[in-house]
């Protein structure tokens, strides 16, 4: 064997000793979720699951209690989608125009307001909660699923602002003159030229801001109402009822259910996020 | 239809208080229908920023500008009618080529048929008919230069700009876009303004040419005028190459003919005025002369196939020799010089200004 073959075969072990790493909580979950409760109480948590026991996925989606309500994980799913889909979208548009503004339509005091703004990318959130759910009261949405978007959009929006500002500074400002010149406005020149060299970018954002939102707990366990908690917190006042006996088949399901959508999205954009790096025309 | 271009008392200043810088001090050009005036002149000396003031992409701190009698001054760029070259192309990446040319077309709400027809006939004079499907990042650095002007072209505008639009290209492509641009504007006849730092470009496109530096004209006039009559030593230096030699000396009213005096050599030459002055000699006005009491030692032989330059070290610094490859001359040879003709350009060894 020689030194090229060593080091390849370096490189695959520390790959796959990480995906071992990675996966094997993924396996144990699965796996769990699978067994019956007689297996579980064997105890032995890798092997695999003799029965393919789909009730303890119906049981969290639908049936599983929390205390007294016995609805399963299916309303705080859709409180979280009903979240969680608003908040990204608007906090990845709000982002597109600031870094569009703050890049390419320079003011007096641009920099300096992204300065500020960048400010926001680093702020610990716990700081906001009192003055938040002050701000929420005021306006009338506190416990509601429109104040859990607005407070997503507002802490998502210095982040978004950050990727599509750097993104955009990138692109070269003699564009923007020519089509100035050939006549196309501001929204024009965003919607035309600017945006649909976005791809990447629109990507990444998308994916980012959808995995904060979704798995975001903070803001989820401070802000909402009995009627829109979202998934997380189901999740866990779930896992933390107790009764006689701990259904970690039911909970593990439960979590991947939880987990899914993160998952597809990045699946799904993904390969838009690499067709879109690729197929990338900027340079001249 | 072609326009005229008034520039008159154009000042641009950046920053404030002690740190104001002014780029552009007091530029008068115009510019009549049809003409071809080129920008020329060293980095930052505010060529490119009097292109974007005629754009419309920068405003000037004071002065006045029309295109075509109308003052455009606060009219934004879209309004007047303007179609721009940029050094980079600034082709827009997502659209095909047809699209980059009809985008203007399309921002003025040209119907679609007529729009298509004009691309068509846009692309057949720059014969780029087998592209028009095509991505920018797909082509050539020539294609997309095509491209680039044809976007300029479709607009039929009334004013054509052009930033440096050459000079990301290779020697050989850069020669035959010259040419091109050339027969363009001939067939367009449309009033073009036109930057660059290259001094062979200017010669070979313009109708006239503006050369700058430091936000001042220092001289306008046509190829001509501006390679034999430079205004001052700054334009006789940056015009020509290899650049016009110049020599420091005295001039002297002895009898009935003039002498020009320098250290190591006399020339018998019409001096405009007595006192200090300096020569200035193209090196194709100098000649090798066996027999002349100027003399130096060669020092440099650079043949170029067509001429051969020849550097000689003399008393007053180095001379540039134009000759033609033929002359037997070898580095390190002690050579005689002479001047002929009436090509002597005379400046004032202080201001730099063209005397006579």
């Amino acid at each position: 064997m020689n030194a090229k073959n060593l080091a390849r075969l370096g490189v695959y072990s520390v790959l796959l000793v990480a995906a071992f790493f990675f996966l094997a909580p993924l396996y144990v979950m699965l796996a769990t979720s699978f067994k019956d409760a007689e297996q579980i109480r064997s105890g032995n948590l890798l092997s695999l699951p003799t029965s393919m026991n789909l009730e303890s996925w119906a049981l969290a989606w639908s049936t599983a209690c929390t205390g007294v309500d016995c609805r399963g994980l299916k309303p705080y799913f859709w409180n979280s989608m009903a979240m969680a889909v608003p908040a990204v979208l608007i906090s990845t548009a709000w982002g597109a125009i600031n870094g569009y503004v703050l890049s390419m339509w320079k003011f007096r005091g641009s920099d300096v307001l992204f300065g500020f703004i960048l400010f926001g990318v680093f702020m610990p959130f716990q700081v906001v909660l009192l003055p938040m759910s002050q701000v929420l009261g005021y306006l009338g949405l506190s416990s509601s699923v429109a104040g859990l978007v607005l407070v997503h959009c507002l802490a998502g929006m210095a982040g978004t602002t950050l990727f599509f500002r750097n993104y955009y500074t990138a692109i070269p400002r003699e564009l923007v003159n020519a089509a100035r010149m050939d006549g196309a406005g501001f929204w024009r020149i965003f919607y035309r030229i600017v945006i649909p060299m976005s791809t990447p970018i629109l990507m990444v954002t998308l994916i980012w801001q959808f995995t904060n939102i979704w798995n975001d707990f903070l803001f989820g366990v401070a802000f909402s109402g009995a009627d829109s908690k979202p998934i997380t917190v189901g999740l866990n006042n779930m896992a933390n009822t107790t009764s006689s006996v701990k259904n970690y088949n039911v909970d593990m399901a439960a979590a991947i259910i939880a987990g899914l959508p993160t998952m597809l999205v990045y699946v799904l954009a993904g390969q838009y996020f690499v067709k879109g790096l690729t197929a990338g025309a900027v340079k001249g | 239809m072609a326009a005229s271009l008034h520039i008159a008392g154009i000042r641009k200043v950046y920053g404030k208080g002690d740190k104001a810088v002014e780029v552009l001090k007091k530029i008068e050009i115009d510019v009549a229908p049809g003409e071809f005036l080129i920008l020329v002149g060293p980095s930052g000396c505010g060529k490119s920023t009097l292109l974007n003031i005629i754009a419309g992409l920068e405003d000037p701190t004071e002065g006045e500008l029309k295109i075509g009698g109308k003052n455009v001054i606060g009219v934004a760029p879209a309004q007047r009618d303007i179609a721009m070259v940029f050094q980079s192309y600034a082709l827009y990446p997502t659209m095909s080529v047809a699209d980059n040319i009809g985008f203007a077309l399309e921002m003025r709400k040209v119907p679609p048929e007529v729009r298509k027809q004009r691309i068509d006939q846009v692309a057949e004079m720059l014969q780029i008919k087998h592209l028009l499907d095509r991505r920018p990042a797909q082509l050539s650095g020539g294609q997309r230069q095509r491209v680039a002007m044809g976007r300029a072209l479709a607009r039929d505008p009334q004013l054509f700009l052009f930033d440096e639009p050459l000079s990301n290209l290779d020697a050989k492509l850069r020669v035959e876009m010259r040419a091109e641009i050339k027969r363009l504007h001939h067939l367009s006849g449309i009033t073009s303004v036109y930057v660059t730092h290259d001094q062979i470009e200017a010669m070979t496109l313009g109708s006239r040419i503006a050369v700058m530096k430091d936000g001042i004209l220092q001289q306008i006039g046509t190829p001509d005028e501006i390679y034999r009559r430079p205004a001052n030593t700054y334009v006789a230096g940056f015009i020509g190459s290899p650049t016009m030699n110049f020599i420091a000396g005295e001039a002297y009213f002895a009898g009935a003919e003039a002498a020009f005096r320098f250290e190591g050599g006399v020339l018998q030459l019409p001096c405009p005025q007595a006192g200090r002055i300096t020569l200035g000699q193209r090196p194709e006005h100098i000649h090798l002369d066996a027999g002349a009491p100027w003399r130096g030692e060669v020092i440099l032989v650079e043949p170029t196939g067509a001429d051969t330059f020849v550097v000689v070290k003399t008393g007053v610094g180095l001379i540039t020799v134009r000759t033609v490859p033929s002359a037997q001359v070898a580095v390190g040879d002690n050579v005689g010089m002479s001047v002929s003709g009436n090509h002597n350009n005379w400046f004032d060894s202080q201001s730099g200004l063209r005397v006579g």
